[in-house]
């Protein structure tokens, strides 16, 4: 394998990692609230419509972004109005959720599936994209591949280094005390749920309009339920988010060069590996009970309300 | 007491709260002055936690009036009071265990002060009123007492004027509880008021100044509690008297029935504490005691016994069996039976019936059939269990959460006893359990022994042991001191030992050299 070649996988496994960091960092937070959003997938894809038929109809790429991400939080509402005011049971509506919003993008995209979209295109700064090999590595990518970086960064800081972050980390811990103190659990977790939404929103809307700019019915394909295992995997720490979406998509890039190089396994076993290689490291990670106990929000998937304390 | 022009700091009048089954206070007046220590005392279900929830701001009423320093107020959120100047420590605390301590009080000061800075402030509070405190600590390795220090320099770095101490002792060894006495006192001499919630008797009347009784969710007296005597503020507080045990002075001990054996094992909780080398041997006829401050190992020891965290084979013998391996069903089969500190959940199912919670752990005892359930069996078994240990409830088919706390804890205990025990290990047998109700099952445990049933209680109340155990063990990080026979150590001796000193080497059993022929 020559220089080309890896920098070629390198480039393409950060892409593929991309909406894993969006979703998966976004659900971070909402879990970090306690909330347990099981509908990733289903924001996820009817962000991804979302933004390609604004794509499609107006043109305006950014606007298409915005839209996706909005589409995504809209979805999240419904999700915090039914578990946080009804106090609706999180699993099933999250799963609910995610059938829904995979049923109405099939029903809505049928008139799109065959459209042709000119997508997000890399960034191509003179003098510095053409710097051999490190131009390719780190100034190749399309602006939201360095959004997801921004996103990841700032999510860190808010988490650990802020006093929203402090109160939002101590809500999910426990949102009794965190009342006690006087804090309004029920708004905290609406924001959280909307940010989680808006970001799955955004990781649909860059494989829509940047990753394969097109639409095909189910193209999420299960991206939003490796984004949630990935929060566990990572136990609920945002480095850890990154290292494992990256992981994820150097499997996927490494088993598509593996099919081209003719690898004596069926293709069906090879597109299994992503999610074999991620699920075993879950499991291997995920081991240690004291790690987890100190970064698992407490209150994860209970619901609360300020009456019933 | 001070009768000058500065008005009341909190005035309290005609406060109601009316909740759908029950009425929690009704038309309450309650009078504090500055720099006054001022109990609130009442059994559990009196209703004191729920007014001073509402002086805090946490829990609305439905009438009446707060007066603050002279003037109305309306107190809407627990943020609110402490704007006023009102700190609560609670009962249950209210930490975040994932943070460390200057987080855990930076979440209850107003935004704008960074770490350090509240770090240093946190270390000069701690200090001047004796209570010592890392700032940096994740709260989860801090112990009991320790919390409660966070929860009290928290409420102090507010200058609050009033402080509100919701059973603040339930939970200290007798020696922090004198420390703690000491800081309330500086506070007050500093003229902070302190509203200090408990029921135990003599506490109150060693610190406060005047003493409100609830009853029923009314107020049933007003006192001085240093010119009262325990049983004239008991009478006041559950309307008769207290209630006298009667235990036989000839006790016959028999044979090693429940044998703890250099039991160690690591604790499955990553924040809980490892057993080490536990040794213990609960004779036929003996109540024994285990005393210790929650979180040194109670919860994994009783696990270890209960069958639900089966270990070593020769760790836990029953009636000379190797039982270590078994699991609670196999156990059971032996004749041990538990009582576990959190009824619902563990003891009970909540959400079932009492026949049905009955069937539970009776289902090996003829209650089921063919792996049919004997309805007729199972009615009269519930029944009897209702009617013999005077359980409060709607009928046996009234689910365990519509019980009170003490009800469904006579239940529990009466199913026990009622399956023929021959061992009986019982966790804090009456936690939140009213004075009556409390009585009530002490002397059924007394009763049992007497019977020749072998009782081992873990318990945090020491009053409760000394009442009635004939001996005495203390855990404390994991370690069981040696069992001393009751009229051979004191509260103070016990005291220490839970606050970690080894007084005795290591943990022999006394009782193959003391006898316990009493």
């Amino acid at each position: 394998m020559d220089t080309n070649t890896l920098i070629l996988i390198l480039v393409a496994t950060v892409a593929a990692a991309v909406p894993l960091i969006f979703a998966g960092l976004g659900e971070l937070v909402v879990e970090k609230s306690g909330v347990l959003n099981l509908g990733v997938e289903g924001m996820m894809i009817v962000g991804a419509l979302c933004a390609f038929i604004v794509a499609t109809e107006t043109g305006y790429l950014w606007l298409a972004t915005i839209v996706g991400a909005a589409a995504g939080a809209l979805m999240a509402l419904i999700f915090g109005f039914i578990t946080l005011s009804l106090m609706a049971n999180q699993v099933a509506t999250g799963l609910a959720l995610t059938i829904f919003g995979v049923g109405l993008s099939a029903f809505v995209g049928q008139a799109y599936t065959s459209v042709a979209l000119d997508g997000i295109k890399n960034l191509s700064l003179p003098g510095l994209s053409s710097i051999p090999i490190l131009g390719k590595l780190l100034f190749s990518y399309n602006i939201l591949v360095y959004l997801a970086l921004v996103a990841f960064m700032v999510i860190a800081w808010f988490l650990y280094k802020t006093r929203a972050g402090l109160i939002l980390r101590a809500v999910g811990e426990s949102p009794a005390s965190a009342h006690a103190l006087g804090y309004r659990v029920i708004r905290i977790r609406y924001f959280a749920v909307l940010f989680g939404g808006a970001m799955a929103g955004l990781a649909g809307a860059y494989l829509s309009l940047a990753y394969t700019p097109l639409w095909a019915e189910g193209m999420t394909a299960g991206r939003g339920w490796i984004a949630l295992a990935l929060v566990v995997f990572a136990t609920w720490r945002p480095g850890r988010v990154l290292i494992g979406a990256l992981l994820f998509g150097g499997v996927t890039i490494a088993q598509f060069h593996a099919q081209g190089l003719g690898v004596e396994l069926p293709s069906q076993f090879l597109s299994m590996l992503p999610y074999l290689a991620t699920i075993v490291v879950l499991v291997l990670i995920s081991r240690d009970a004291g790690v987890i106990r100190l970064n698992a929000p407490a209150s994860l998937g209970q619901p609360w309300h300020n009456e019933l304390h | 007491m001070h009768h000058n022009e500065t008005p009341p700091r909190l005035e309290l009048r005609g406060i109601t709260k009316h909740y759908p089954a029950v009425v929690a206070n009704q038309a309450i007046d309650l009078v504090v002055q500055p720099g006054e220590i001022h109990a609130v005392l009442g059994e559990n279900g009196a209703g004191k936690s729920t007014l001073m929830k509402i002086v805090y701001g946490v829990v609305k009423p439905d009438a009446g009036q707060i007066i603050w320093n002279g003037q109305t107020v309306h107190i809407r959120s627990p943020a609110q009071a402490r704007a006023l100047g009102i700190g609560m420590v609670f009962q249950h605390f209210s930490l975040f265990d994932t943070l460390t301590v200057a987080q855990n009080i930076a979440l209850a000061l107003e935004p704008g002060q960074a770490i350090q800075e509240l770090s240093a402030r946190i270390l000069e509070v701690s200090t001047r009123y004796g209570l010592p405190l890392e700032p940096d600590r994740l709260v989860h390795l801090l112990s009991v007492g320790e919390r409660q220090r966070v929860e009290i320099v928290r409420c102090l770095l507010q200058a609050p004027q009033l402080l509100i101490m919701d059973e603040p002792t339930s939970v200290l060894t007798p020696q922090a509880v004198r420390k703690l006495f000491e800081t309330l006192r500086r506070l007050a001499a500093e003229g902070c008021s302190i509203l200090y919630i408990s029921h135990k008797l003599d506490e109150i009347r060693e610190l406060c100044h005047t003493a409100t009784v609830l009853r029923g969710g009314q107020v049933t007296g007003t006192a001085n509690p240093q010119l009262e005597t325990s049983k004239s503020l008991a009478e006041l507080m559950i309307g008769k008297e207290l209630p006298a045990y009667k235990r036989s002075q000839v006790r016959q001990v028999g044979e090693p029935r429940l044998v703890i054996n250099d039991l160690s094992r690591p604790s499955d909780d990553p924040f809980g504490t490892a057993l080490a080398h536990i040794q213990l041997t609960v004779h036929a006829g003996e109540i024994v005691g285990i005393a210790g401050v929650s979180g040194n190992g109670q919860q994994e020891l009783l696990y270890a016994l209960s069958g639900e965290k089966p270990g070593q084979s020769e760790a836990v013998l029953i009636k000379g069996q190797a039982a270590g391996q078994l699991d609670a069903a196999g156990r059971r089969s032996l004749g041990l039976r538990f009582v576990p500190e959190e009824r619902l959940g563990r003891g009970a199912v909540p959400e079932m019936s009492l026949e049905m919670n009955a069937l539970l752990t009776g289902y090996a005892n003829g209650l089921s059939k063919h792996g049919f359930i004997q309805y007729p069996k199972l009615r009269a078994f519930s029944n009897a269990c209702i009617e013999r240990f005077k359980v409060k409830a709607g009928g046996a088919t009234a689910a365990a959460k519509s019980l009170s706390g003490g009800n469904v804890q006579k239940y529990i205990v009466g199913r026990e006893l009622m399956l023929n025990p021959e061992v009986l290990v019982i966790a804090q047998p009456t936690w939140g359990v009213d004075v009556g109700a409390a009585s009530f099952i002490r002397q059924t445990l007394l009763d049992l022994s007497q019977e020749g049933v072998a009782v081992l209680v873990v318990s945090e109340e020491l009053e409760e042991l000394f009442e009635i155990c004939d001996r005495i063990a203390v855990i404390a990080g994991g370690q069981l001191s040696a069992a001393k026979p009751v009229a051979q150590t004191s509260i103070e001796e016990i005291g220490l030992l839970m606050g970690g000193a080894r007084l005795m080497a290591n943990t022999a059993d006394t009782h193959e050299q003391q006898g316990v022929g009493l």
